[in-house]
């Protein structure tokens, strides 16, 4: 492609301008990404599946209304109880209920998945929110400090980036107990996993972060800042993170995927968020032992954390590509 | 070379200190900012149905009342040395290496651990092989054949496979093969059966890893037929087929097997997930049971051996990167 610089100025186009010649325009950063990832079809459609998720996440009350139901009534009635499974096989899926029905009390599937959703993406985006608060601000210290500050936080992430998080996590949300720190229930698991997820994934930001603000630091515009007398502060704050935000905003979209499985996966093993709140891990978990009879019960949740994982995942790499100064699409 | 090696040894001492700084944090500590006394902290080791004057012996008798820093140092002795534990009616010796006492099944945990530990190996070995095998290779092809049919469906599916957590696939697999039976059966009593029974959790684990090192593996390729050295090769006549597998994929494999090593190390310390998926009574399950009825010791023990695994492949992963890149000893 050919890049434009911004002109300055000296290109006037007069009334008489010839008709044919394409206008030089100065185009930021961000409408050139914004041009190359309009051309990339996959990641657009990640990222309008992943706006379709955010929507159906905000409004899972009135789109479950829309069907006539809720997550948490009870249709025991459409059980089958000689076999456990609901009436009529394909897992209970009727005019009423779009998705079939969970077991063994036959709650409605559209909805808790409607549910399931606001409660993934909303862990999973709180605690992509403390790992980038987390990440950013000791990747700019340590890649401006250097040194032994360098030392310290890189050995801390490396220390991270290498431990059974997953082990660590479930031993951690283990040993607390039902009440603590002030709040008690789903308020206290809520709490703990955006926290331990936060905390347990911040090294992935703060690694990019390190890299590039050590690759900014030696250049001149940060020389300027220096020997205009701004302090470290001034220079980490206004002149390094805006130049970081294309960056930060592409990995910070590749981490909510990878917290969307680790909350998915703690729901799972039972650690994460508990019945009756809907949470697509702890759907699979107890979907898992009648799959044989019932597959449709894990099919949806199931479904749902690949196409959301997949959207996103999809909608990040485009953004990486689209941000790459040596992309060439 | 040997001092390389010692340097790393070392290193690995101090990180395992700090792996034990870290549980100890996480079982005696965390409870307490937690708001927990060190009577309900003794009482959720021993067992919960104690009366007070017997809870408070317990504390005596484990030191949940010393000072923090004397509470762990009981603990790393206990971990090199042993340490003797008394319940009120006898004492028991909890033998080096003491990874703690299960005083809900009344047994070290260490033996535990151990009659555990050949269904993880068994997992994360044939698991292992197969992700590397398939992610290495369809890499390669997809980074030479790039933008092949070959290329964009290989990569097609390592998308799909990065997205498809274990305890999903794991059942789909059941179902598309048809084979529900994944027992385990100890190698030695039956090799054969022993593999057939763990083939699909093999798969199952395997496929999201291989489609992450497919990914790397076709990256690392594309950046290293980029570099000056394969040009150099090829302009110098080297045939094509030394330049793909000699040259560039050396120097791309060379991070991969990195990755590999700590993957490995962390799956060995319990592949959480899919035990649960399939419950294969390996070391990861062993935690999730103990969590769920309050055996902390066990699951302190299992985090531990965990991250012991992890250390270790540190160090082998760096002995590795020495032997195969001459300027790692040197630096």
């Amino acid at each position: 492609m050919t890049m434009t610089r911004e002109s300055d100025g000296t290109f006037l186009p007069g009334a008489d301008a010839a008709p044919a010649a394409p206008a030089i325009e100065g185009r930021s950063l961000g409408r050139i990404a914004w041009n190359r990832l309009k051309r990339d079809r996959l990641a657009m459609a990640g990222g309008v599946v992943v706006l379709l998720l955010v929507l159906a996440a905000l409004l899972a009350g009135p789109l479950s209304a829309l069907s006539g139901n809720d997550p948490d009534s009870l249709h025991n009635k459409l059980i089958d109880p000689n076999y456990q499974i609901p009436y009529g096989g394909m897992g209970g899926i009727s005019a009423r209920h779009w998705l079939g029905v969970d077991l063994p009390n036959g709650r409605d599937l559209f909805s808790r998945v409607l549910y399931g959703a606001r409660v993934s993406l909303g862990i999973a985006g709180t605690s992509t929110l403390v790992a980038l608060v987390i990440g950013v601000a000791l990747g700019l210290v340590a890649g401006y400090f250097g040194g032994w500050v360098d030392a310290i936080i890189s050995r801390i992430m490396d220390v991270f980036l290498a431990f059974p998080l997953l082990l660590f996590s479930i031993a951690i949300i283990g040993v607390l107990p039902d009440t603590a720190f002030g709040l008690s229930g789903s308020g206290l698991r809520f709490g703990v996993l955006v926290v331990v997820i936060g905390f347990f994934s911040w090294p992935y930001i703060g690694r990019i972060v390190r890299g590039q603000t050590i690759a900014l630091r030696e250049r001149e515009f940060i020389a300027a800042a220096r020997s205009l007398g701004a302090r470290p502060g001034r220079i980490i704050v206004r002149e390094l993170l805006p130049n970081l935000l294309a960056p930060i905003l592409v990995y910070a979209t590749l981490l909510i995927p990878a917290n969307i499985l680790f909350e998915a996966g703690l729901s799972f093993l039972g650690v994460g968020v508990k019945d009756p709140t809907p949470s697509w891990g702890a759907m699979i978990n107890s979907a898992i032992s009648t799959f044989q009879i019932d597959p449709e019960y894990l099919i949806v949740p199931g479904t749902a954390i690949f196409v959301t994982v997949l959207a996103f995942n999809l909608l990040g790499d485009g953004l990486r590509d689209a941000f790459d100064p040596k992309g060439s699409r | 070379m040997l001092t390389y090696i010692v340097r790393r040894l070392l290193a690995a001492v101090g990180l395992l200190l700090v792996v034990t700084l870290i549980t100890f944090w996480i079982f005696y500590i965390l409870p307490l900012w937690a708001g927990q006394t060190p009577q309900s902290l003794a009482a959720a080791y021993v067992g919960k149905q104690q009366d007070p004057l017997a809870l408070r012996a317990v504390v005596d008798r484990f030191g949940f009342d010393k000072p923090l820093f004397a509470q762990y140092f009981d603990y790393v002795i206990g971990i090199v040395h042993g340490r003797t534990y008394s319940d009120g009616v006898s004492l028991i010796h909890c033998n080096a290496p003491c990874f703690g006492y299960s005083f809900k099944n009344y047994e070290q945990v260490w033996p535990t651990l151990l009659s555990r530990a050949p269904v993880t190996v068994s997992i994360a070995l044939g698991a292992g092989v197969l992700w590397l095998v398939f992610g290495v290779l369809s890499g390669v092809i997809s980074a030479v054949r790039k933008g092949s049919i070959a290329d964009r469906v290989s990569m097609g599916i390592a998308l799909a496979g990065v997205a498809l957590p274990v305890y999903f696939v794991g059942p789909l697999l059941e179902a598309l093969t048809g084979r529900w039976n994944t027992t385990y059966v100890p190698f030695l009593s039956n090799p054969f059966q022993w593999a057939q029974h763990l083939s699909i959790p093999w798969v199952a684990l395997a496929f999201g890893y291989a489609a992450l090192y497919a990914r790397m593996t076709r990256a690392g390729m594309l950046d290293a037929l980029n570099e000056d050295f394969v040009r150099t090769a090829r302009a110098k006549g080297v045939r094509e087929r030394k330049v793909l597998y000699r040259h560039a994929l050396r120097s791309a494999l060379t991070p991969i097997i990195t990755i590999f090593g700590m993957d490995l190390g962390a799956v060995l310390g319990g592949a959480v997930l899919l035990e649960v998926t399939f419950s294969l009574p390996g070391l990861g399950l062993l935690a999730i049971n103990s969590i769920q009825q309050d055996d902390f010791p066990v699951v302190m023990g299992v985090t531990l051996l965990a991250a012991f695994f992890i250390v270790v492949a540190n160090i082998v992963v760096d002995v590795f990167y020495a032997v195969v890149d001459p300027r790692v000893r040197l630096a």
